[in-house]
């Protein structure tokens, strides 16, 4: 971690922040190479031919296209947090099809990108986020941005 | 004809849909005790009891089966509890049927029921960083309509849908719920309403949005040879699929944060919603042209338009053709929903899948009343809920 900000509960294996950027980290069948995000807790290969228990660590693409987009005009039920002495604030939410790996990843959109700023099919870059949680403290998780 | 895959639709009952304080037991016990009275069998003639679990009752909501046998009193029947999401009705008429079909049962109650706060649903209770239904809420805030925007967007993307198509859906279905006792929702809806009604998850608004309700519905199921000799065997189940998705799932479906890669596997020539109705037409020889209704779960009525197309009843691209030429429209060619649909009803998770069978089965015996689909011989119904699950249902006239 470059700034310091925890990864948010139960996300401590699935990004990397360092020199090299802010990079999603998928599991990584060692024998047939099928992929899995999050990267799986237990071991084991999501192909059903294969047997396989080993998993290597696989960077994912930081770029993709805007597969579907949606908001949430509502407060979420917990557990999504609610920070103290703070407004609720609606947020956008996208599903990004990466080329590559042929995969579809959803996330939160950064805060300042609001729903009508997006197109399905444009192009979207992964930026670290940040979640505040129901007690004030900041936690790292991984946002979508449209491409500069 | 008797057929060897085939179970007879012996009596069905419902509670109404809606928010009426009673304990899911009760709404449960109505329904049972109007499905045995349908079928013209005692309490005592049940061999086995299936429930369809609520998992926001506490511990008789796990038991749903021992918790109405209970209520009914103790008879000595086995039963058997299960918990497949939104195909949590449909899979317990799967296990009904597979004991009828073995041999091991004539006479089986079905039964979901459940109570449900109103307002987003929400994962279990608890700190539980290993369960994704607990992830998607905690770190993406992704609410169920959340991802039914999702899929309502790229709908609109794919296939040139619009906000206004969605709405003419609410005004179909609202149309029908006003004419069915059962539903919640009775008043009917027009265009302008819907398009005014606030925005959820972008682009749904309240009203294309199925809310979440009280519910409870049962059905005796029976063996042919038992049916025929009480002379109740006009209405047959001739397939359930309850299946699962096949590696890999080519669509981010809830509760998952994303898709299967598809780098190192090639995905099937259907989707898994489709192989939900097809696997179904499949096994009993029928298939989309012999259907006169089809009850599908439109937990939006994007949703909806989807299912026309996953089911067969159009060509991809053609559902909201179908929609707007009024074929699935009650007096249309094939009836979408004639019941309403969750539209009309709300969502009462266990009792759902059983809810779409007795309007199925009051529809193929012509006792549908108000929104009775003319001469109907054949029908589906099909669901989808979180965690892989999904279920297809083919009701049929003897």
């Amino acid at each position: 971690m470059t700034d310091g900000i925890p990864a948010a509960p139960g996300t401590d294996t699935w990004f990397r922040e360092g020199p090299d950027g802010f990079v999603l980290l998928a599991g990584r069948c060692t024998a047939c190479g099928a992929l899995s995000f999050p990267p799986r807790p237990i071991p084991g290969c999501p192909n059903p031919d294969c047997d396989a228990l080993e998993q290597s660590v696989h960077p994912l693409s930081t770029t993709g296209s805007l597969w579907s987009y949606t908001d949430a005009r509502y407060v979420p039920p917990p557990p999504y947090p609610r920070p103290p002495d703070t407004e609720f604030s609606p947020y956008a939410l996208a599903a990004v099809e990466l080329a590559a790996e042929q995969m579809i990843v959803l996330g939160q959109v950064a805060p300042d990108v609001a729903v009508s700023d997006l197109t399905v099919g444009m192009p979207m870059d992964l930026v670290p986020g940040v979640l505040v949680s129901s007690a004030g403290v900041e936690e790292r998780v991984w946002n979508w941005r449209p491409s500069a | 004809m008797s057929r060897p895959d085939s179970v007879a639709v012996l009596g069905v009952g419902m509670h109404p849909w809606g928010n009426q304080g009673k304990s899911f037991v009760e709404y449960g016990l109505v329904a049972a005790r109007a499905a045995l009275a349908d079928a013209g069998v005692t309490w005592r003639d049940v061999q086995l009891v299936v429930g369809g679990e609520t998992i926001r009752n506490g511990y008789p909501g796990f038991v749903a089966a021992s918790a109405l046998s209970q209520a009914l009193g103790w008879q000595g029947a086995p039963v058997a509890s299960c918990y497949a999401a939104c195909a949590t009705g449909a899979q317990a008429l799967s296990t009904a049927r597979a004991h009828i079909l073995a041999g091991l049962a004539d006479v089986v109650l079905v039964v979901g029921a459940d109570t449900t706060p109103k307002g987003f649903f929400a994962p279990v209770g608890g700190d539980r960083p290993d369960d994704p239904d607990w992830l998607r809420f905690r770190l993406l805030g992704a609410t169920n309509p959340a991802y039914f925007g999702l899929y309502a967007r790229r709908r609109m993307a794919l296939r040139g849908s619009t906000e206004a198509d969605f709405a003419a859906v609410k005004v179909k279905n609202a149309r029908a719920g006003s004419l069915n006792p059962y539903a919640r929702f009775r008043a009917e809806v027009d265009a302008e309403t819907v398009l005014n009604s606030p925005m959820v998850s972008d682009p749904l608004r309240l009203l294309q949005i199925c809310a979440t309700s009280d519910g409870a519905a049962a059905v005796v199921l029976a063996s042919e040879e038992y049916a025929r000799r009480r002379n109740r065997d006009a209405v047959r189940i001739r397939a359930v699929s309850a299946i699962t998705p096949e590696y890999p799932r080519t669509v981010p479906d809830f509760p998952y944060l994303a898709s299967d890669s598809m780098a190192a596997g090639v995905p099937g020539t259907r989707t898994f919603r489709e192989s939900l109705a097809w696997s179904a037409y499949e096994a009993c020889g029928l298939g989309p042209e012999d259907l006169d209704l089809a009850e599908v779960y439109d937990l939006t009525t994007a949703m909806e338009l989807d299912w026309y197309e996953e089911i067969g009843l159009c060509e991809p691209g053609e559902a909201e053709k179908l929609l707007h030429d009024g074929v699935t429209a009650l007096g249309g060619r094939v009836p979408v929903n004639p019941s309403g649909g969750l539209s009309s009803f709300g969502e009462a998770i266990p009792a759902q899948a059983i809810a779409q069978v007795c309007e199925l089965t009051w529809q193929l015996r012509g006792d549908a009343g108000a929104h009775q689909v003319q001469g109907a011989r054949a029908g589906v119904a099909v669901n989808q809920g979180l965690f892989g699950h999904g279920a297809a249902v083919v009701v049929a006239r003897a």
